[in-house]
């Protein structure tokens, strides 16, 4: 049934270490993620400085973004019932995960039964050495690819190249982004969007054949990409697909896509390479009919995507003589142990939570550092890789915790809980270290204070009284410390004198007492110090100038009447 | 029924008005409201930092302090969907949050618990309301201080355009990825100053001190106010 385990020679790339219980396939589902030592990778923060000042990507980010969002909202008002819909794609994904190993055995079986060639592959470096002998098998030197997230994220192409293997890419928008050696991570093939004119100046400059004169509209650049894509089809030994979906009961693949490159690159090569995760396999057809319908409301918004290539095995005599499928685990069957984590491996990268992300929409693709962008790439990228480096140590934050991605996505994944998870995980692993950070010591002290409404009542009266002696008309310009990245941009209140809680127990005490309370005056509680005349800070009340209370006033610290 | 009221820390210090506020408003309609003096903090801030061991301590400390309580009111929406739910996820840490009183938003309590939408407000200005991430998503207190604004005297009120779009504070996110949160505030800014209107509310104090200090940092020139302000008010004066 299932294979001999494959002993993955070295443990380079981007797994790392060995998992725990590296007797797989998938013996060693409940392990902790692979921990890779790549510290000094910038912080998400410092990359987003940059991304920032890129004012045409952000407008034209946001422009797209804003669109999406709209043709979303209609896709899923014509559908009769998208919150039933939403429910049944959230338990065949569920229900996938479950029992991923029975599914993918199964799998296995039925494919090879069909004649397809499955290979297992631990981490990064063994995908590539498998897709690189079976594409050396073909004796050509040229492979097409299809986009394909799973292969950027395992950087196959340079895996390829190394063994002497050039990888043509067949999506229009990734052959542009490879024609301007773009990386894998970058925006345009994370997102799938160019703008016109630097599409035409890449076309026009990097094609063979393209006009000068090229027109910067997307039919006379799809022409001309087209044109060039079948050419180089026809001489490509290999071609190299992702799968959105491996059925386990016939073992076949599923490929969704809107221009049909991949129906065309699978059907002309020798031989043909899906690279899927593991987390891909769902146990039959019935699951795709549902994924297949949410994935395209929130992908595009359209009823059905608008090619759908499903394949099983070779066919003597039409298409590829080899069909091979890839099954990587590269941090998968880790994260499927972590029990608020593993929901992150429902996704079926709609990209419906980047288009509504207050953060993705800023900084776009590039700070996240991989494939696996926008919220769900900063949920899911520590998760496979780890957080040992600084940049995947980063992700976590990198979010306001809105909700708007948990409320979008299809399959229900709540990208903020498992944020939060992971951000403790982060803490946690720090405060292993021997010396505490900064932000810890200030959190445990913060505790502490908070642990006491004593101690909480002179922090607040000590830190007013102080913050009021820094004010300029009634705002904070300037915040010491760690504090002051607030005041780079943003201006900071300035605490009244009397807090809520000494306003509570004055008026308890004049209620008590029987009188009324009279505005106060400075009093000999009143600090010396205080600015002379200073307009009080302490907003007056609508409520002020009624009985029973009136206006606290400024420079009072709660003392009797 | 004993009602008890929380005040948010920050609420506590930056804005005491808000909570004065609330207890003018929950007042004038009857509703006698404790201020247990042990509450201090929910824990949302360590929470959201990642801070487990800290905020399962101040949320035990929560749920003893309010256990008195039948009902607990805030004026704070992202404190509220703490206690209802960050507090499951911290129960296996805290024993003490075996039982957690449930805890109201000041809007929910009006409109759900009180019934009313009026409660005898008047406030002759353009209004725009921010509905922040929390009480939207977490809380989903969908349009009810839109409704409770509505029924205010004199107030006019203008829609914020993509209004439903997060103000960039995010907590600890402010300062960790301080240019990221005024890049977005920056936008939120721009919308609330399309509006025309004079006065931005929402129903948290954290939202408002992120919108205010951007605000005040631009000239914007339109004021902050929470919700329970301008509820508050019977004297149709813009509160300073
Ligand atoms: S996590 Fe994001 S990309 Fe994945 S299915 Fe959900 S909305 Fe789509």
């Amino acid at each position: 049934m299932s294979p001999a385990p494959r002993p993955g020679a070295g443990a380079g790339g981007a797994g790392g270490a060995p998992a725990p219980g590296a007797g797989y396939p998938w013996g060693h589902l409940l392990g902790r993620g692979p921990r890779s030592p790549r510290a000094g990778e910038p912080r998400f923060a410092d990359t987003a400085r940059a991304s920032l000042g890129q004012s045409a990507a952000r407008t034209s980010r946001a422009t797209a973004a804003a669109e999406q969002r709209a043709d979303r909202r209609a896709g899923r008002r014509a559908e009769p019932d998208w919150a039933g819909l939403r429910r049944a794609a959230t338990a065949v994904r569920e229900r996938a995960l479950a029992d991923l190993e029975r599914h993918l055995t199964e799998f296995e079986k039925r494919a090879e039964a069909a004649g397809t060639r499955v290979h297992w592959a631990r981490d990064a470096a063994e995908a590539g050495r498998i897709v690189a002998r079976v594409a050396a098998g073909t004796g050509a030197r040229d492979a097409v690819r299809s986009s394909s997230a799973t292969a950027g994220e395992l950087r196959l192409d340079a895996h390829l190249l190394r063994a002497g293997i050039t990888v043509h890419e067949t999506a229009v928008a990734d052959l542009i982004a490879g024609l301007a050696h773009e990386p894998p991570e970058s925006e345009s093939r994370t997102v799938r969007r160019h703008d016109r004119a630097g599409a035409r100046a890449v076309l026009a400059r990097r094609l063979p054949g393209a006009a000068t004169d090229l027109r910067a509209d997307p039919g006379a650049l799809v022409a001309v990409a087209r044109e060039y894509l079948r050419e180089t089809l026809l001489e490509a030994g290999t071609a190299i697909t992702g799968a959105n979906a491996l059925v386990a009961e016939t073992g076949s693949v599923v490929a969704m896509e809107t221009e049909g490159n991949v129906r065309m690159g699978a059907a002309m090569p020798r031989a043909l390479i899906t690279v899927a995760g593991i987390d891909k396999v769902v146990p039959a057809w019935a699951d795709i009919a549902v994924l297949a319908r949410v994935w395209a409301r929130s992908a595009t918004g359209a009823a059905q995507a608008p090619v759908v290539s499903t394949w099983t095995g070779p066919v003597e005599g039409d298409g590829p003589d080899e069909v091979h499928v890839v099954l990587v685990d590269a941090g998968r069957s880790a994260t499927l142990g972590d029990p608020v984590g593993r929901q992150a491996l429902r996704c079926i990268q709609c990209t419906a939570c980047l288009d509504v992300c207050p953060v993705f929409e800023r900084t776009g693709a590039a700070p996240y550092g991989s494939v696996h962008a926008g919220p769900i790439g900063a949920a899911l990228a520590p998760q496979l890789r780890g957080t040992a480096s600084a940049r995947e140590a980063s992700l976590p934050f990198a979010s306001t915790l809105c909700g708007a991605c948990a409320e979008v996505c299809p399959v229900g994944v709540d990208i903020p809980e498992i944020l939060l998870e992971l951000r403790a995980r982060v803490v946690d692993e720090r405060r292993a270290n021997a010396v505490p950070t900064p932000e810890a010591l200030a959190a445990q002290s913060a505790e502490w204070v908070m642990a006491e409404e004593r101690r909480f009542a002179r922090a607040q009266r000590a830190g007013s009284r102080w913050a009021r002696l820094l004010a300029r008309s009634g705002r904070l310009r300037r915040l010491p410390g760690l504090l002051g990245r607030w005041t780079e941009a943003r201006d900071f209140p300035v605490p009244p004198a009397e807090s809520f809680r000494a306003w509570w127990a004055r008026r308890r005490r004049a209620l008590l007492l029987g009188a009324a309370i009279r505005p106060p005056r400075a009093g000999p509680g009143a600090s010396a110090q205080r600015p002379p005349a200073e307009k009080p800070t302490a907003p007056p009340n609508p409520m002020e100038g009624g009985p029973p209370l009136a206006d606290p006033g400024d420079g009072r610290e709660g003392g009797t009447p | 029924m004993r009602i008890g009221l929380f005040v948010a820390c920050l609420t506590d210090t930056l804005f005491p008005g808000t909570a004065r506020a609330t207890v003018r408003v929950l007042e004038r309609l009857g509703y006698d409201v404790v201020f247990p003096r042990e509450q201090t903090c929910c824990g949302q801030a360590h929470h959201t930092s990642g801070y487990r061991r800290e905020a399962a301590a101040l949320a035990g400390r929560f749920a003893s302090v309010f256990a008195r309580c039948d009902l607990v009111v805030t004026p704070s929406a992202s404190c509220a969907a703490m206690v209802r739910t960050g507090y499951p996820r911290l129960a296996e840490r805290e024993r003490r949050l075996a039982r957690v009183p449930r805890v109201l938003e000041l809007s929910e309590f009006l409109v759900d618990v009180a019934g009313v939408t009026d409660v005898g407000a008047t406030f002759p200005h353009r209004v725009t309301y921010h509905p922040t991430c929390q009480s939207l998503r977490a809380l989903k207190v969908g349009d009810r201080p839109l409704r409770l604004l509505r029924a205010v005297r004199g107030l006019e009120l203008a829609e914020l355009p993509a209004a439903e779009e997060c103000c960039g504070f995010g907590g600890t996110f402010a300062w960790k990825n301080a240019d990221t949160s005024v890049a977005i505030v920056a936008d939120k800014v721009r919308h609330i100053g399309e509006t025309g209107a004079e006065v931005v509310c929402a129903v948290d104090d954290a939202c408002l001190t992120q919108i205010s200090g951007a605000m005040s940092r631009l000239r914007g020139g339109v004021r902050t106010l929470h919700l329970a302000e301008i509820l508050a008010s019977d004297t149709g004066e813009v509160p300073r």
